[in-house]
């Protein structure tokens, strides 16, 4: 996940714009402004409203009912530790608490950097090879406390990247 | 001439390194003047060997596994290259390590052996001929020929494929649809994935198949947003399919079109619901809709439409491919076929086990699994996801099959198969399985809604010794509430690990949770 950027109420019609045709377009929708944005901004819901000739409240129960939309900025990088069976089996619990207590956040939280944010999933379908986290879009296998610290030390010195 | 080595590139392979394993050998074998040719190919299904390496020899492809980027340079200095079987992670010839030597892979016969963009590699190992041959036939023809060979919904309710698509073949409307679930949220499962991942013309070729058999022209998979890579591979393989002529208006110069889109999900467990799903499709909550009416009557836009799990769909080429009887020639009583086992959790040789139904716990845990990873000695197991029983080990001898499970209250669901040593606490387990409801229940029944909060609170009274009895009585009748008062199946079945832990590790019960033991 890269840094938020910042939005534009044309930005924000554009991506609608593309996909509006399609049937069933709200999902696609939302997954585009979040993939340009970070997250879906609280003043693009009147917007992708108006322009799918829904209301306010419709767009925002779509948004409020899955757990992948986010309303907030979230950190440089998105972490989610899988909470699922399987990976329970092999010490999923313990890292899971590691993971809060090493980052200093519990879920849905951002850390004080702004580096990472922290996120439960159900499930990455890496089951054989538990537990598993995600990083961004890779997923890592296997993964034991010390693994987790030596990531995150690793996420957070990779350089930034200075656009301009 | 250049060898060619192959280096998976699923997501299980990749969680373990694979990128840096195909680097290094990469690196390698140029600072040493060796020509390779490096084949991203998909997973063959053994997880604990990945990343599993392979090399193409004149005898076949030979395996090493699992690789580190460290081991590259003495596995080259130890003839990888040649195919010998010197270095200790030398494992043979691939086709015989008995773990796949032991399967009858149907759906799976490609996963690991082809590049999984390759439309030319498909075609090379029987890929399109289901499809071809479901050009020749008549509508009514290809749903008989699934009929006939027993498919039952791989998803994990186990309705039979073909009575579904008869449904929708002769329900009249201007526009049909063929919905793919690939919401596969269930714990312990990953076959879905390495189908989209290794063999994705599979999937493809099968919802066509779905198409002509019902006259629909528009294909959806609906994909769960926790498989990224499923998503860029999907994409690219429904690009190359379209160029290729398997997809789109004209489909191999027949004049019968299909079209085909892939749709992200967003992180919710209910949207593996087909209802829910639709809901989710056409822009909406995933709320649960009532039933009937069938989807297959009306469903996605209220229009009829055939819902198949990846795995049913991706059964289909082998059965118009094969005949019927080939694939019905597996299996035993009423469930036909091969079956896609994933052994997960806490196990030694975990990975994908595509067996002929009748199979049994133990032989999978055990001769395939090894036994626990840990080394401890296995306890209970969570057969069929999140929503099905907790075994103990007197039922590690019952045959898989969707018959005798239910007849013990027990589900195959949708084939996974989580391990658990005897370090597990069932009580928690417990807890968790209605936690997890509590979690994603889509809020539109009160059993599945509220009474997955009450489960939470009513499990932690009992773990604290808090009136214990009239609590274990409480949570006795709450479940069976749920069960028989809850709209789907996330409600009325997430009482069954609740009750298979209950009955069948009564004494976890009785103690305080791990860390609160004074």
């Amino acid at each position: 996940m890269s840094d938020s950027r910042e939005w534009t109420p044309q930005a924000i019609q554009a991506e609608i714009d593309a996909l509006k045709h399609k049937p069933g377009a709200l999902l696609p929708i939302l997954h585009a402004i979040q993939d340009r944005v970070g997250f879906v901004p609280e003043g693009a819901v009147s917007i992708i409203a108006e322009s799918l000739g829904q209301t306010r409240a419709e767009v925002h129960g779509v948004i409020s009912f899955y757990h992948h939309f986010r309303t907030s900025p979230p950190g440089r990088h998105l972490v989610q530790v899988c909470r699922a069976e399987a990976c329970q089996a092999v010490g999923g619990r313990t890292l899971e608490a590691h993971a809060k207590a090493s980052l200093g956040v519990d879920y849905h939280q951002t850390t004080a950097d702004r580096e990472i944010t922290l996120e439960a999933v159900y499930c990455l379908g890496n089951c054989a090879c538990g537990p598993s986290i995600r990083v961004d879009d890779a997923v890592r296998g296997r993964v034991t406390p010390d693994a987790f610290d030596a990531l995150v030390d690793e996420l957070r010195t990779q350089p930034l990247e200075v656009i301009g | 001439m250049s060898v060619r080595v192959f280096v998976p590139r699923d997501t299980t392979a990749l969680s373990l390194g694979a990128d840096a394993v195909a680097d290094r050998l990469r690196r390698e074998a140029d600072s040493r003047g060796l020509e390779l040719t490096l084949v991203r190919n998909g997973s063959r299904g053994l997880a604990w060997l990945e990343p599993l390496v392979e090399v193409e020899t004149p005898a076949g492809r030979v395996a090493y596994g699992p690789v580190t980027p460290a081991d590259v340079p003495a596995l080259l200095d130890d003839g990888l290259l040649e195919g010998r079987d010197a270095h200790p992670l030398a494992q043979g010839p691939t086709e015989a390590i008995p773990y796949l030597e032991r399967q009858q892979r149907l759906t799976f016969a490609r996963i690991g052996v082809t590049d999984p963009l390759s439309i030319d590699d498909y075609r090379a190992h029987e890929g399109f001929r289901g499809l071809e041959a479901a050009l020749a036939r008549a509508p009514q023809d290809i749903v008989e020929e699934v009929k006939a060979s027993g498919l039952r919904g791989r998803g994990g309710a186990a309705f039979p494929t073909g009575i579904k698509w008869q449904t929708v073949l002769d329900a009249p409307a201007d526009q049909k649809y063929i919905v793919c679930n690939a919401d596969e949220g269930d714990s312990g499962t990953f076959a879905d994935r390495l189908v989209m991942e290794c063999d994705p013309y599979v999937l493809i070729e099968g919802m066509a198949i779905a198409g002509l058999a019902v006259n629909a022209t528009q294909g959806y998979i609906y994909l769960r947003s926790e498989y990224p890579l499923a998503k860029q591979i999907l994409d690219d393989a429904i690009a190359r399919a379209e160029a290729a002529g398997y997809l789109g208006d004209d489909l191999q110069g027949s004049g019968r079109a299909f079209h085909l889109e892939v749709r992200l999900g967003a992180g919710a467990y209910i949207c593996g619901e087909e209802t829910s799903l639709l809901e989710s499709l056409e822009g909406k909550r995933g709320l649960v809709r009532f039933k009937p009416p069938l989807p297959a009557i009306e469903g996605l836009f209220g229009r009829p439409t055939v819902v198949n799990n990846v795995l049913s769909l991706a059964a289909v080429p082998f059965i118009l491919a094969e005949g019927a009887g080939a694939y019905a020639d597996h299996g035993m009583g009423r469930s036909r076929g091969t079956l896609a086992l994933q052994l997960a959790g806490n196990v030694k040789r975990g990975g994908l086990i595509e067996l002929a139904f009748g199979t049994t716990l133990r032989t999978l845990m055990e001769d395939f699994g090894g036994g626990t990873a840990s080394g401890r000695p296995l306890r209970a197991v969570q057969v069929g996801g999140p929503l099905c029983a907790y075994l103990p080990e007197s039922q590690w001898d019952l045959p898989l099959d969707y018959e005798t499970f239910a007849e013990v209250g027990a589900g195959v669901g949708h084939g996974g198969v989580v391990m658990f040593d005897d370090s597990v606490d069932m009580a928690e387990q417990a807890r968790f399985s209605m936690e997890f409801c509590k979690e994603e229940s889509c809020g539109k029944c009160t059993p599945c809604r509220i009474g997955s909060t009450r489960g939470v609170e009513v499990i932690d009274r009992i773990r604290a010794g808090d009136n214990r009895e009239a609590n274990l009585e409480l949570l006795g009748e709450l479940c069976e509430t749920m069960e028989d008062g809850s709209l789907c199946a996330m409600g009325g079945m997430t009482p069954f690990p609740v009750q298979s832990a209950l009955k069948h590790f009564p004494d976890d019960f009785q103690r305080a949770p791990e860390g609160d033991r004074s």
